[in-house]
């Protein structure tokens, strides 16, 4: 049903772009042109960002909660993570706005300018708004998940695999790396792509610090837009019909995408987990 | 050999010593959010903020009691429309459904708890929204309602999963319907379960900003009805916040400090209730 609406809905921008509407990059809602390059683009990038940094901390954390810490220990360290997925969007915006953009403007940003500037990542004015505080604000927000998932699916690896590495003289480390994690290698994979659903969908605190500005620019510094920010910030003005059915298409590619990738995501997440538990009881 | 073993120590304390600091950065986080929303929003918490209708710009005072109404509002309805549909599917699915309907549903279920929160936001316009031809509390319930469904669904069917078949046995044995065994025996022994996942439920969707902002929109007065456009807590915050003026960056702070206070207060009584016994007592 909710494809069908969307797909209706955009029916009139599908017919007049086409395929172009994915390549270029002009967004102009007064001269009836549109260019959904830049959002998703900037949809890409900020997800990007945000998994470079989430997936490591990530998954050290779950690692640590699942093979390290005392069982206690572990759980209420757990329940912390629980909390923190509940915390709404609309807060992490608040403190991207308020905490993380300012740091980033007089600190962060200038520092790496001056040590990584030679690369075109880091090229610009240093704004405070805009990718990377976007996919920092991001990775903060996705890293309960995986940390919950990893963690679940790491605890799902059967003891003896462990015990076998330990057996056999391997360090816990060694253990944990070369035995255990690429037993639940695919499960962790699932809670990666979840949480990329998550980042690519996520509209209130991307909105608040990505600057929305439809550019497209290789410097992490710049300001840019994303698909779900466009939507938030557009479709209540948006007036001509035009207008309002690209807005729609946009909220289809985003469906399509999150859709995919989710599919994906529960497929692995069952697939591990039931194997783990299937060698158990053999 | 001795060296290379001293190195594999040393990798193995080193590497297990991140991932406690990985563990410890991601847990801090939260206590970082809540010190600053204390430290910023404690002070503009008041009397005034609970029971006063926003000022202008400039105006001292003032509160978001409109906000605050306008979320119960909003989640009264949402609740009034996701739970019996969540709850009831999910009886379905646990009691009555082939395994193949069941993954169908359950996998549908899941793909629609993932769908980006804007997207729903824009179904809700499109169904609710143009045919009323304004904005109103009904369609934003409407939109949150839709975003409960699986929630509530999926934990449903798995605490009802979780009571033991020999209740249920039990029940036919002593000549109930099936329709009784589920009303008077099964769902009653998954109870706490049930409350836990509605209440988890609310708190997800009582911070939901995005499906808001065309559907419910806002609104600087009393919303009187169920017609009207409303303002809600979540989308304040958002107003306020990427606003230019300072009292208003306060009061931005005071709403998230009082949203995110219920969330998890919600959060930790709904955990606290299903820790205390799980399902069904043993005996």
């Amino acid at each position: 049903m909710l494809v069908i609406e969307l797909w209706r809905g955009s029916v009139l921008a599908r017919h007049k772009f086409g395929l172009a509407f994915f390549t270029t990059s002009v967004w102009d809602p007064n001269g009836d042109q549109f260019g959904a390059w830049p959002f998703i683009y900037g949809t890409l990038v900020t997800s990007v960002v945000s998994l470079v940094i989430a997936v490591p901390l990530g998954i050290g954390a779950a690692i640590f909660l699942a093979e390290l810490a005392p069982q206690k220990i572990s759980d209420s360290l757990q329940f912390f993570i629980d909390l923190l997925a509940a915390v709404p969007s609309v807060i992490y915006g608040l403190l991207g706005v308020f905490i993380i953009v300012p740091l980033m403007r007089q600190y962060i940003e200038p520092a790496l300018k001056g040590t990584l500037g030679f690369t075109p990542l880091f090229t610009g004015p240093p704004f405070g708004i805009g990718f990377l505080t976007a996919g920092i604000v991001l990775a903060i927000m996705v890293i309960p998940y995986i940390i919950s998932v990893s963690r679940e699916v790491l605890l799902s690896v059967p003891r003896d695999q462990r015990e076998a590495a330990l057996a056999l003289g391997s360090t816990r480390w060694e253990s944990t790396w070369k035995v255990v994690v690429p037993f639940a290698r695919t499960g962790i994979m699932g809670s990666i792509f979840l949480a990329l659903a998550r980042a690519l969908g996520e509209t209130m605190a991307v909105t608040m610090v990505i600057g929305n500005t439809p550019t497209v620019s290789a410097s992490l510094l710049s300001p840019g837009y994303s698909i779900a920010a466009v939507i938030a910030n557009e479709f209540s003005e948006a007036t001509g019909e035009l207008y309002v059915q690209a807005l729609v298409e946009l909220g289809l590619v985003l469906f399509i995408l999150t859709f995919i990738l989710n599919g994906l995501a529960r497929l692995l997440i069952v697939v591990t987990t039931q194997r783990g538990s299937g060698t158990a009881s053999a | 050999m001795s060296g290379r073993l001293r190195w594999r120590k040393f990798v193995s304390h080193f590497m297990l010593t991140m991932t406690g600091l990985c563990a410890f950065v991601a847990v801090s986080v939260l206590f970082f959010i809540l010190g600053y929303l204390v430290f910023h929003g404690g002070t503009s918490v008041s009397w005034n903020f609970f029971t006063k209708l926003p000022t202008p710009v400039g105006e001292a005072g003032g509160g978001m009691a409109n906000a605050i109404v306008g979320s119960a509002k909003l989640l009264l309805l949402a609740s009034l429309f996701g739970v019996p549909l969540g709850f009831f599917g999910g009886i379905y699915l646990a009691e009555f459904s082939g395994s193949t309907t069941a993954f169908v549903v359950r996998y549908a279920a899941d793909l629609l708890n993932g769908v980006p929160s804007i997207v729903i936001g824009i179904f809700a316009y499109a169904l609710v929204v143009l045919p009323f031809k304004h904005y109103s509390t009904l369609a934003g319930a409407f939109a949150l309602g839709l975003m409960m469904i699986p929630i509530t669904l999926r934990s449903t069917e798995e605490f009802l999963h979780s009571v033991p078949r020999a209740l249920r046995e039990g029940a036919m044995a002593l000549g109930a319907s099936k329709w009784k065994t589920i009303a008077s025996v099964v769902v009653p022994a998954a109870y706490r379960g049930i409350v836990t996942a509605i209440l988890l439920a609310l708190a997800r969707v009582a911070g939901e900003t995005a499906p808001l902002l065309f559907t419910a929109f806002g609104n600087r007065f009393w919303s009187p009805g169920w017609e009207q456009p409303t303002a809600s807590l979540p989308v304040m915050i958002y107003t306020y916040a990427i606003s230019p003026y300072e009292d208003w960056h306060r009061q931005a702070w005071a709403a998230g400090l009082v949203l995110l206070g219920l969330i998890l207060v919600v959060n930790i009584v709904a955990r606290g209730i299903l820790a205390r016994g799980v399902a069904v007592p043993r005996s």
